[in-house]
């Protein structure tokens, strides 16, 4: 490194550590800790697990129960939910309480989100480590099969398939979603896993004896994943997204299962009339989706110097 | 007469995330007219960071100079108007760096590179300029300069691209030329074509040259006088047969002993313990106390000051050959100076 | 002999330029390595010098077994390296290896020092006495605090993590180990330090090095015997003294008039070569030094001069019709 560059780093990461190790991970979280939009994301996602989690604990009605048809399109009594009454959020088109199924609605894209990134990245770090480690005949045929992904597009692939599908619940949608999300974070760790292949570290863990599955798992995942990780992150909001698209058209989840997509897409006829039945499902969607990505750019920025 | 270029007691720190690295902390020095300075040091002394300071090409943020003066003939540089320096830059002080293709445009051929210097600076015509960029390259002996000037940065090799770099450079016919570790990235037989080069231009330009590196057998053939840093200071300044035959810093003495030489077999190599120091925890008292064989209770407390060293009646030099009459008066430019608390006793002790 | 532990014989490695995308010709080859042969004794150090481009670095990798050759051979113990099965191979690792050149680059960043050391025992097979214990003694011998096991590398300074580099490399107690340039990437001032370590090592351990550098001073330091090469070839091989006192070869000549010493009594260049090196993919036929060169006549470009004795001229072998100590310049 040039000399400048060098006295910027150190600057950059403040005196060397003494006493304790000072792994790089324990380096990033410290950094993390330091960051307001860190702890921001952490809150109101903590708050959304809470939701998810333990609707009990937020309300007594069950998912779509205790709806009385009479009592349907009431409005909130005021903007603010602790004014108390029966229905803080007002109730929804068949009379149920919208706060609850608000409530319940949580569950379901959140599950979705964390399940399809899992399955994509299980995906990314298996394909995309042996695609860039082997090379050759393994790469070239992975990366065609994940080029002909690549080529659909996703939005109009989920559409079809599920449409197509007899059954609409939570595991089929993350299935399919999973399918149509790898290609992009494989290619990512295949790239990653190539430029950390050909690093002076690994040459010396081949010169001395190391069998492949060593080599790997030891020397070029640890060193590769970082950004693959970080993009799973963001990326769990991005799911959601379409999850609630998916849903509001009409082929994703289905009654009698709750989502915040369902409840924007019966809302759409009548939001003009009672804005509230768009607003408490928009908000907490974007909440939670915001949040998903303010938390993968404060991980990114940690991790960042250590990236390199 | 002031001299050609002065600093005194400059001080750039580097500031990141709250907590600041002194990359330079007093530094002090002088350049005449066609004389060489060698600029010594190892990594972390802070030489390219001061040098790039008198440039005025830090980046600032992070970088910060916050204190002291940089004089171009009697001129004070630093405060001054982007603008105004800018005429400086190139015109009266040049810089050439370590790494030619990271430093030359990979998308513009020499020739062109070169004609900007003089149509940027001078107003020259295109065509003039062009002339002159071939004059150039011939002068810094690229051979077939007429063919090459349409070439690109990348079809010459290391050396080459260094002398299209000195071509630039001397375009505007500089006062001042720094070269920032020219020919470490260099083999051995070309950083000899290159340093002669340098050499020969500098007598035939009368310019003043500052050698900023790491290599005592470099410095050892160029260099008028030496100024050698350590964690942001110059910790030993002299005329540079009083270096090599007189050292009077620890410092200095250490890396003598422990360089390995070409010409002499045998020879047991005496390391300096330690590391050089981390910038962001520079210690306290004397910067090279931790490493210092000589080290005392005052070294760790009070921060020695640059001055000139008493050499007394009969001091004998490394060679061991003892001189009957006192030491000729130093230079009044010049002098030996140096920032150890005990430099006679390290001068006395050199056998 | 029995005396000698590494044994190279015309070792060969072309590198093939190919152009297309479809179909992939050959449009000419890289010849990195070139007939170079040398022996490597027991307990000797063998400098091997050269700028860039030589082909030294190459030659590591083969060495190493870590390239194949285009053509001959390799024997260590009398056993030709690339001759050896996988598992041969993994074996053999434990009687040669490798130092690197860049310290901040040569181990993981995400691996705890005593894990990058320990990882030998892990991958061969744990010491009498347990892995702690012998990473612990491994950084006792290479200078480092044992304490400092569960620290990580950007912790320490290039020094430092240059020594880490040596114990891995010494952990198995191989026979021999590969320098590659491992001063280079160092201040001057701690180039001393990891020199005086490698020369007690080699005391302690009985090691034979092959000690690959650019940096000629460093190279009389700590060698033995020398190799001098030019565009994959070796021009000129003796003793340090033959070699630094009374070379034969006008590159070897021109390249140590070129070193700066680091007294101003004695200045510089006498001998300084024109032109660049030519490229390792079109070298000049016949002897590859005779377009730089001030003794080049006809023969030079037909006949390539082989690296032998020439009696009365050279005591050791030299690779120039011309080969003479006295005529410099």
């Amino acid at each position: 490194m040039s000399e400048t560059t060098e006295v910027a780093a150190t600057a950059q990461t403040g005196a060397v550590v003494s006493g304790a190790s000072a792994s790089l991970w324990g380096d990033a979280w410290r950094d993390l800790c330091r960051r307001v939009t860190f702890w921001v994301a952490v809150v109101i996602l903590a708050f959304m697990g809470l939701l998810a989690a333990f609707p009990s604990l937020f309300t007594s009605a069950g998912p779509n129960g205790g709806c009385d048809v009479r009592q349907a399109k009431l409005r909130p009594k005021s903007w603010n939910p602790f004014a108390g009454g029966d229905h803080p959020f007002g109730t929804d088109t068949h009379g149920c309480d919208y706060w609850a199924q608000i409530v319940h609605g949580t569950r379901a894209p959140i599950i979705v989100g964390l399940l399809v990134t899992g399955i994509a990245l299980v995906l990314a770090i298996t394909l995309g480590s042996l695609s860039g480690y082997y090379g050759r005949l393994l790469d070239a045929l992975l990366s065609r099969i994940t080029d002909v992904f690549f080529g659909l597009p996703l939005l109009l692939g989920a559409l079809v398939i599920l449409t197509a599908f007899p059954s609409h619940g939570v595991l089929t949608e993350s299935f399919v979603l999973g399918l149509l999300w790898w290609p992009t974070m494989t290619r990512l760790m295949r790239g990653q896993v190539l430029s950390v292949r050909d690093a002076d570290y690994v040459q010396a863990a081949r010169l001395l004896g190391a069998r492949d599955p060593r080599i790997v798992v030891r020397h070029i995942l640890p060193n590769a994943v970082a950004p693959v990780f970080v993009y799973g992150m963001l990326n769990v909001g991005v799911v959601i997204g379409y999850e609630a698209t998916l849903d509001y058209l009409g082929v994703g989840l289905q009654y009698p299962t709750v989502s915040w997509g369902l409840q924007l897409s019966q809302a759409q006829e009548i939001f003009t009339d009672f804005p509230y039945l768009l607003i408490y499902p928009a908000l907490f969607l974007t909440a939670t989706v915001l949040s998903f990505l303010l938390l993968g750019d404060a991980v990114r920025d940690a991790l960042d110097p250590k990236l390199r | 007469m002031s001299p050609l270029l002065e600093v005194e007691d400059l001080h750039v720190e580097f500031r990141a995330r709250g907590s600041a690295v002194k990359a330079v902390n007093g530094l002090s020095y002088t350049l005449e007219e066609g004389e060489t300075l060698a600029i010594l040091g190892e990594s972390g002394s802070g030489k390219s960071v001061a040098a790039q300071a008198v440039m005025g090409i830090l980046d600032t943020p992070p970088a910060r100079i916050t204190g002291g003066a940089v004089r171009f003939r009697g001129t004070e540089l630093l405060g001054m108007p982007e603008k105004k320096r800018r005429a400086y830059r190139g015109a009266q002080i040049a810089m050439i760096f370590q790494d030619a293709l990271s430093s030359l445009n990979p998308v513009h051929r020499v020739g062109d590179q070169i004609a900007e210097m003089l149509i940027v600076h001078r107003g020259t015509s295109r065509r003039e300029a062009r002339r002159r960029a071939v004059e150039l390259m011939d002068r810094v002996r690229i051979p077939s300069a007429a063919d090459r000037v349409n070439d690109f940065p990348h079809q010459f090799s290391g050396g080459m691209r260094q002398r299209v770099m000195i071509a630039m450079a001397l375009a505007l016919e500089p006062d001042v030329l720094i070269a920032d570790e020219p020919t470490t990235a260099l083999d051995v037989t070309v950083q000899a074509q290159i340093m002669k080069l340098l050499s020969e231009l500098q007598d035939e330009m009368a310019m003043g040259l500052i050698l900023i590196t790491h290599d005592l057998g470099v410095v050892a053939d160029v260099a008028d006088r030496i100024a050698l840093m350590y964690a942001g200071r110059v910790v030993e300044e002299a005329d540079v047969e009083d270096l090599y035959a007189r050292p009077a810093h620890p410092y200095a003495e250490g890396l003598l002993l422990s360089v390995p030489r070409i010409d002499v077999r045998d020879r047991e190599l005496t390391p300096i313990k330690g590391a050089p120091p981390n910038l962001a925890a520079i210690p306290a008292g004397c910067p090279f106390h931790p490493r210092c064989p000589r080290a005392r209770d005052r070294c760790s407390t009070e921060v020695p000051e640059l001055r000139l060293v008493r050499t007394g009646e009969g001091a004998s030099d490394r060679s061991g050959a003892r001189s009957e009459a006192p030491s000729p008066s130093p230079s009044p430019a010049g002098g030996h100076r140096s920032a150890c608390h005990f430099a006679e006793e390290v001068v006395s002790d050199g056998r | 002999m029995a005396d000698e532990i590494l044994s190279v014989r015309n070792l060969t490695k072309h590198f093939p330029l190919t152009q297309g995308v479809l179909f992939r010709h050959q449009i000419g080859q890289v010849k990195a390595v070139d007939g170079v042969s040398f022996e490597l004794r027991r307990g000797e150090t063998l400098g091997l010098v050269g700028e860039s481009g030589c082909g030294k670095s190459t030659l590591a990798r083969l060495l190493m077994g870590a390239e194949r050759p285009t053509s001959g051979s390799v024997l260590f113990e009398d056993r030709d390296v690339f001759a050896l099965s996988k598992s041969e191979l993994r074996g053999l690792r434990r009687r040669m290896q490798l130092v690197m050149q860049d310290p901040y680059t040569s181990l993981n960043p995400r691996m705890t020092v005593g894990d990058i050391v320990g990882e030998p025992f892990a991958i061969h097979g744990d010491p009498e006495g347990g892995r702690g214990n012998g990473v612990r003694e491994l950084l006792e011998i290479v200078g480092l605090d044992p304490g400092h096991v569960n620290r990580y590398p950007h912790q320490f300074s290039g020094g430092q993590r240059q020594r880490i580099g040596i114990a891995r490399a010494l952990a198995l107690r191989p026979d021999v180990i590969i320098c590659d340039e491992p001063v280079s990437a160092l201040d001057v001032s701690v180039q001393a330090q990891v020199m005086n370590l490698l020369a007690d090592l080699q005391r302690e351990f009985g090691l034979s090095y092959v000690f690959i550098a650019h940096d000629l001073a460093v190279v009389r330091h700590i060698s033995d015997r020398v190799a001098v090469m030019y565009l994959g070839k070796i021009v000129e091989i003796g003793d340090e003294e033959q070699i630094y006192d009374h070379p034969t070869h006008p590159y070897t000549q021109a390249l140590l008039s070129a070193v700066p010493v680091p007294d101003p009594a004695k200045r510089t260049g006498q001998i300084v070569l024109e032109g660049d090196v030519p490229s390792p993919t079109d070298p000049p036929s016949g002897c590859r030094f005779r377009t730089r060169c001030w003794k080049a006549e006809e023969i030079c470009a037909t006949e390539e001069p082989a690296l032998e004795i020439r009696p009365g001229r050279s005591a050791h072998p030299s690779a120039c019709h011309f080969a003479d100590e006295s005529a410099r310049s």
